[in-house]
């Protein structure tokens, strides 16, 4: 069987291959039929992976140790759960997972833009193939999941397989890598329309339309992917925190970054024809970003706690982005009369400002995580020393960025295009603005005394307001004229115009979120060794450890705390941190209690023990449930601007109706 | 181009800035990751850097006393005595065998005094390319035996 699954993926690099030729000569020679074969070329490769993938899932389902894949990543005792998600649990299945996504794309585009894009499809599919390519080439000749295991030229079978790290057997496992892969792999699609629409000289930005929207599902995938892992490394690995700039963390966020900087100036594009230039080359650094993520989480050039293996395939990431790059600014440098501005920037105050601010800092944030993450890699080009640069690092300087930015989303929605008037900011902004500094001055008042929470809360007020605010004065536009209720006018108003009210829900999450990271210079500490019958204290909160226990099951040994828990005399429940041994894998886990209210976590963690003693990490974190929250309204968010806008609306500025032939004679 | 002026000097106060940010007290979060035979060779400048050591948890040489993780590391021959000292619980990943990444400053007692550790699985989840990983090797020969080729 497996000889099936490798032959199915030496087709598909086969057909990939003929997709492309046939795509461009067919094109180029103006055959349509030709160009025709290369999409169905393309659904072929979609069933021929599909046969491979689904070989491989099988095999990891039903235990098949005969092939090192599967030996090496599942194990008898693991639930049918888990031996799915070891598809992607080892560097070969996840090679294959990623083919599979990027040919399922591949037929998606296919299928969705024959109608209306008919003139870029035969670029699209050659483009796309080439990225199908060389992932085949990986999957059949570097690092193919169909390995069997073999003693001396004999096929021996393996009696149980090894299983997948319990640290990964956690439900997030399931879907965290999806989520991640979904993303990055779906920024081929746009990145393909964008190289399309410049090869075949397109005229107008129509091709821009479909793009936004490919960008825009890609881009909920990658952010719902980085924040799953967010998630899970709080909740799973005992110390509560839920960002530690480490390179895979880095590397899931670099393209995250360019793309919604590209989200946000294509906007500049559609309505005003500005920043054509920026916006290529934004796309495709968001895309050979994605590739140079998965290059930094197989290669091993940067130390990371995720470790995967040493791989041989750095070399090919390598040459792929090298060559992709080269080809990409040839094409830009080449085309570049036909990405002339339409406009020019005016006023500082006006929405193409904000625009060009906002994608600076983005960019620099993007530039900035890059630096850090490949630090050690630089210096030690440059200086023999192999320098690592630490979280604090980080935080000196994306909290700033972001706060920047947060400013940004509430001033850039409400700025004129072209020049704001004073009277607007008036009107737009006094509200929000006093308020604001109602809410710095009352936290000062208070007792705050750390700038950057006192900071990010205002700022968080100030855009909550301008967003409320629109809300409120548009949903009363429409009570005026069609007397609803205020709840019906706000879903006609979002309903209306989908884009730019989906567009501040996914705004008011990112407030939500930055309201969760602020509570985090008040977060508590304590580590306590405690006997049973001990009581100890945190913040408002009495522990009472009424019980240290401990057992055994078939796959682990494992010991607990029982802690009640009370705040200021009122009992509030038990709370049970526990550590596990794993036998089978010699790995250990701990299971985290966790009390999760709106104002903040109490977070107890079992550390170990000392002979009677057991040691308790105990921790409280306020406002962390307002990161998962503001999360969820995002991604909400991102779905109602998904939806089409009950008014249509027109992008093109430029129609072509024609073209003239023009002689011009040089006078001597 | 003078009507751009503004925008000019607001994108270079903004990147300005951030290079100012990015320099201050660069000193203080940079580590320099040594082998354990660079760090002998360091000599007393090991006692004022920060440092980050990489090598494989020795064996059974974790003893946890009075909240500090002392353990061995090993690279090659060559061994390093270190010491826990930072509040973080230890990952799960740490344990005898683990490849680990120990953050802190050589104590003039001669023991690493880590403020921070990383450990990542041991490498036998990770086979070379090529070749089972070790329990399966051992696994395959056991039953190659059982065909008695």
């Amino acid at each position: 069987m497996e000889n099936i699954g490798a032959l199915a993926l030496l087709l598909a690099f086969c057909i990939s291959l003929y997709a492309i030729v046939s795509s461009v000569v067919g094109k180029l020679k103006n055959k349509p039929f030709l160009a025709l074969s290369g999409e169905r070329a393309v659904l072929a490769v979609w069933l021929l992976v599909t046969t491979a993938a689904g070989i491989l899932v099988y095999s990891l389902m039903t235990g098949n140790f005969q092939m090192a894949y599967v030996a090496s990543h599942t194990n008898r005792d693991m639930t049918l759960f888990y031996k799915f998600a070891a598809w992607w649990g080892g560097m070969e299945g996840s090679l294959l997972f990623w083919s599979w996504l990027l040919a399922t794309y591949a037929g998606v585009a296919v299928l969705t833009t024959r109608k209306n894009y008919r003139n870029l499809l035969p670029w699209v599919i050659a483009i796309i193939s080439c990225v199908q390519i060389f992932f085949l080439i990986l999957n059949n000749f570097v690092a193919s999941p169909f390995q069997v295991l073999a003693q001396d030229q004999v096929i021996v079978s393996a009696a149980d397989g090894q299983g997948l790290n319990p640290l990964l057997q956690y439900w997030a496992m399931v879907i965290h890598p999806p989520f991640l892969y979904l993303g990055y792999v779906g920024f081929t699609v746009p990145f393909a329309f964008a190289m399309s629409a410049l090869i075949s000289k397109a005229p107008g930005e129509s091709w821009i339309h479909t793009t936004r929207r490919w960008t825009l599902v890609t881009w909920l995938f990658q952010s719902t992917g980085v924040m799953l892992g967010s998630a899970w490394a709080y909740h799973v690995l005992g110390w509560g925190g839920y960002w530690m700039w480490d390179p895979v963390e880095n590397a899931s966020l670099l393209p995250w970054l360019a793309g919604t900087a590209f989200l946000h100036s294509v906007m500049m594009q559609e309505k005003k024809g500005m920043m054509k230039v920026w916006n290529m080359v934004l796309i495709s650094a968001t895309f050979f970003l994605c590739i140079f993520g998965t290059f930094l989480t197989r290669s091993g050039i940067v130390q990371s706690v995720h470790a995967f293996a040493d791989s041989p395939t750095g070399p090919y990431f390598v040459a792929f982005l090298a060559l992709g790059i080269a080809g990409v600014i040839w094409l830009i440098l080449d085309r570049l009369k036909f990405l002339r501005s339409e406009n020019e920037l005016e006023s500082l105050v006006s929405r193409e400002s904000s625009f060009l601010f906002n994608n600076l800092i983005l960019l620099a944030s993007c530039f900035a995580v890059l630096w850090g993450t490949l630090f050690p890699v630089i210096s030690e080009k440059f200086s023999t020393e192999k320098i690592s640069l630490d979280a604090a690092w980080f935080n000196r300087l994306m909290v700033p960025i972001g706060l920047f930015l947060l400013l940004l989303t509430g001033l850039g929605p409400l700025f004129a295009w072209r020049r704001t008037s004073i009277a607007s900011i008036r009107k737009n902004f006094q509200i929000p603005g006093i308020g604001s500094l109602i809410v710095a001055a009352a936290l000062i008042i208070g007792g705050m005394r750390y700038p950057y929470s006192i900071i990010s809360l205002s700022f968080c007020f100030f855009v909550a307001a301008t967003i409320v605010l629109e809300f409120f004065r548009g949903a009363n536009a429409i009570r005026e004229k069609s007397g609803a209720g205020f709840l019906p006018s706000v879903i006609e108003l979002t309903h209306r115009n989908t884009r730019r009210y989906g567009g501040y829900l996914v705004h008011m999450g990112i407030v939500i979120m930055f309201i969760g990271y602020s509570g985090h210079p008040f977060n508590l500490t304590e580590k306590f060794d405690v006997n049973k019958g001990d009581t100890v204290k945190i913040g408002h909160y009495t522990l009472r450890v009424n019980g240290l226990t401990e057992g055994d099951t078939a796959n682990y040994a494992w010991e607990a705390a029982q802690l009640e828990v009370s705040k200021d005399g009122e009992p509030l429940g038990m709370l049970e941190p526990s550590h596990r041994f794993y036998k089978a894998s010699q790995q250990s886990t701990s299971e985290v209690a966790l009390r999760s209210r709106l104002n903040e976590d109490l977070y107890l963690n079992y550390a170990g023990h000392e002979g009677d003693k057991a040691t308790i990490d105990a921790y409280v974190f306020p406002l962390v449930s307002w990161i998962w929250i503001g999360a969820l309204v995002l991604i909400g968010g991102t779905l109602v601007a998904l939806i089409p806008s009950k008014v249509a609306r027109s992008y093109a500025r430029t129609e072509v109706i024609g073209t003239v032939r023009k002689d011009v004679s040089v006078e001597a | 181009m003078h009507k751009y002026w503004k925008f000019g000097a607001l994108m270079a106060v903004i990147v300005g800035s951030l290079v100012w940010l990015a320099t201050a007290g660069i000193s203080s979060s940079q580590s320099y990751y040594k082998t354990i035979s660079e760090l002998n060779q360091m000599g007393t400048a090991a006692q004022t850097h920060h440092l980050r050591v990489s090598g494989d948890i020795k064996p059974k040489s974790i003893v946890k006393q009075d909240g500090i993780v002392k353990f061995t590391l090993v690279q090659d021959k060559l061994a390093l005595n270190v010491a826990y000292e930072g509040r973080d619980p230890l990952p799960d990943t740490f344990k005898d065998g683990s490849q680990a990444l120990a953050d802190g400053r050589m104590g003039p007692d001669g023991i690493f005094h880590a403020q921070e550790i990383q450990a990542k699985c041991a490498s036998k989840y990770a086979p070379k390319p090529g070749m089972a990983p070790d329990s399966i090797q051992k696994q395959v020969q056991g039953s190659k035996a059982a065909y008695g080729s």
